[in-house]
């Protein structure tokens, strides 16, 4: 199958190439020939320039106003997009697993979400995931001549070719379908700045153990360089806002490090950040669960711990 | 107003999960309905509540065992319970599952037609999220899939989708495939005398020829997919749990800064 097109769909915000892509790029280039394809507005010189960079030949784009939010109409963008491609990657995310279903019913594909690795293997797609919980790995293989993977975040090391050329930008013809659902409101999320939670190299989480103050999580995200997530219980209770829930219903993420600060590790909360790279948790109580599967845990209040931790960690940046 | 919900049999979150042979290992006394169909089974109560008339149905798709996960769905309200079970389902994929859910659905459909289906999110063993999407591609009917919020007015359906970057509204008319997340509403409990009723409900049973479905088509063989390998991961070595005792914060920053994370 190498030598094949491998189709990568683009994640981008403001225009921006999300590190995602790149990895998935990366990744492609293990599989076959990669080109991009992008959703919206054309994408800048630099955007093309990027995708180069991280080895795609081409960007193919197809024109997408607001509609492209509906899952329908995406996945048939996608498939204007890639007629010629065996493979399909995307990152793992709620939207693009019902875009690789509904692409797969047209295409005969079979699909794998949530993986963690794809390579050839006698002709045929094969991946890597880890499942319950993060309690075991599986490998499947994609018995079907064409496949679509979606890739968790963090989970490729993304690099680029040495003197790749920008990415030709072609324009994909495209006629939106007509479907049944109609879009009657969208109300942009305030986006936080740094990157967003599901893309995190370090993920600062809080829980019930914060008693709602923030303040700390934050600062030690920051000195990190990271992300601030939450538990459910901590969303409920309205202290942070619901798109920094991680867990199986809320966001799943694959940092490096993922720091619990005040978190008793509820199943529900491990199944969201259990492959995490390097786990520690800050925790009052020694029972905790969440000590069960930390590199690292410090038994005390957070309140205490943290801003120790901080400063050590200040200083040490500053010297 | 005339609704079915699908619930999944899946094991119990807390459980030791594991594979055999390529597939989940399911078995009764640690499994039960998936804990996010609990929502959908709520969603569909309170609309046919609020209709102040109407019938809910509930349809799993699984082996003998999964005949808890409709008993479940009946101890919670739902008015009718159907099992589809078949030797020749084993090792399908969401594909396949799709189209047996559809085949039911559509039979139930024919007798006296139904205005919705609302499933769950995700099923908490697999995770995929992609069964609503398929199935509503099989059915040919709307796709509203993950509501924070539904209500339903005048033929149509309208749902709140919170996506990272926006909260969509998002309406189509019905009959549509909806599914709901664990936002969406608070699952009641079941009381004493619905758990004794249920106890006794009839549970319609389907076999795949009851259903006009071909098993070639949805079983092992149709599946794209094939799990070849599944082991559990090591455990993690050199685990350590300290104590802070007045600097468990330098232990924290030294141990990052050790590990070149900081
Ligand atoms: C269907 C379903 C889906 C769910 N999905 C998710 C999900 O996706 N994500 C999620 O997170 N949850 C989810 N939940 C909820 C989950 O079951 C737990 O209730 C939740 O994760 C607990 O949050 P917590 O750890 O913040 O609170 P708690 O369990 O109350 O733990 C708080 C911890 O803080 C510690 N603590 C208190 N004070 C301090 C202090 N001063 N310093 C240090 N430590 C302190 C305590 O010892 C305790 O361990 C779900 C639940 C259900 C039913
Ligand atoms: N075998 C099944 N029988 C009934 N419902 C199912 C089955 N598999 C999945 N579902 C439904 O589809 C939802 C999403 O599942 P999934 O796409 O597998 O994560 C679940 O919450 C269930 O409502």
């Amino acid at each position: 199958m190498s030598g094949n097109t491998v189709a990568v769909l683009v994640e981008h915000r403001d225009g921006v190439v999300a590190q995602p892509t790149l990895e998935n790029l990366t990744l492609a280039r293990s599989l076959g020939e990669p080109v991009a394809v992008w959703l919206g507005e054309p994408p800048s010189d630099e955007a093309s320039a990027t995708l180069g960079a991280y080895g795609a030949g081409a960007v193919r784009v197809v024109e997408l106003g607001a509609a492209g939010r509906l899952p329908k109409v995406r996945a048939a963008a996608v498939g204007a997009a890639t007629p010629d491609a065996p493979v399909v990657l995307m990152t793992s995310t709620f939207l693009n697993k019902e875009v690789a279903t509904l692409l797969a019913l047209e295409t005969g594909a079979g699909v794998v979400v949530d993986a963690s690795g794809a390579e050839l293997a006698d002709g045929r797609v094969e991946t890597e995931q880890t499942v319950f919980a993060a309690t075991w790995n599986i490998r499947t293989r994609v018995v079907s001549e064409r496949a679509i993977v979606a890739l968790r975040p963090n989970t490729t090391q993304a690099t680029e070719v040495d003197g790749a050329g920008a990415a030709t930008v072609e324009t994909v013809v495209f006629e939106a379908p007509e479907v049944p659902e109609r879009l009657v409101a969208v109300s942009a999320v305030e986006r936080e700045e740094g990157v967003p939670l599901a893309e995190a190299r370090v993920v600062v989480s809080g829980g019930r153990g914060t008693n709602g103050d923030y303040a700390l999580v934050r600062d030690l995200a920051d000195v990190l360089g990271g992300a601030v997530g939450a538990t459910r219980d901590a969303t409920d209770e309205g202290w942070i806002s619901h798109e920094h829930m991680v867990g199986q219903t809320g966001t799943t993420v694959t940092p490096a490090l993922y720091v619990a600060c005040g978190i008793s590790g509820a199943v529900h909360h491990r199944g969201g950040m259990q492959a995490s790279g390097t786990i520690v948790a800050v925790n009052i109580d020694p029972d905790a669960p969440i000590f069960e599967i930390a590199d690292l845990g410090i038994v005390g209040d957070l309140n205490d711990v943290l801003p120790q931790a901080i400063a050590t960690l200040q200083e040490h940046k500053g010297a | 107003m005339r609704i079915l919900v699908t619930v999944k049999f899946t094991p119990d979150l807390q459980s030791h999960r594991s594979f055999t042979d390529g597939s989940v290992t399911r078995t009764a006394d640690d499994g039960s309905m998936n804990e996010l169909d609990e929502n959908a089974v709520e969603a569909a109560l309170q609309l046919v509540e609020a209709a102040g008339e109407g019938e809910v149905y509930a349809l799993t798709v699984g082996g003998p065992d999964a005949v808890a996960a409709v008993r479940k769905a009946l101890q919670l309200g739902a008015n009718h319970a159907i099992h589809v079970s078949d030797e020749e389902i084993a090792g399908a994929d969401v594909f396949g599952t799709a189209k047996v859910l559809a085949a039911a659905i559509r039979k139930v459909h024919e007798e006296q037609p139904l205005d919705l289906v609302i499933t769950g999110m995700a099923a908490l063993d697999g995770l995929t999220s992609m069964l609503p999407t398929a199935l509503a591609a099989d059915l040919g009917w709307s796709q509203l899939t993950l509501a924070s919020e539904l209500t339903v007015a005048d033929g149509e359906a309208t749902i709140v989708r919170h996506m990272p970057d926006a909260h969509e509204t998002v309406a189509a008319p019905l009959p549509a495939v909806v599914s709901v997340t664990d936002e969406a509403n608070s699952p009641r409990y079941p009381n004493f005398k619905l758990i004794m009723a249920a106890r006794k409900a009839p549970v319609t049973q389907w076999s795949l020829a009851d259903i006009g479905v071909d098993g070639v088509t949805v079983g092992a063989i149709a599946a794209r997919t094939e799990v070849r390998d599944a082991s559990p991961r090591p455990e993690k070595a050199d685990r350590q749990v300290v104590t802070d005792t007045g600097d468990g914060g330098v232990t924290l920053a030294n141990f990052l800064i050790e590990k070149g994370l900081a």
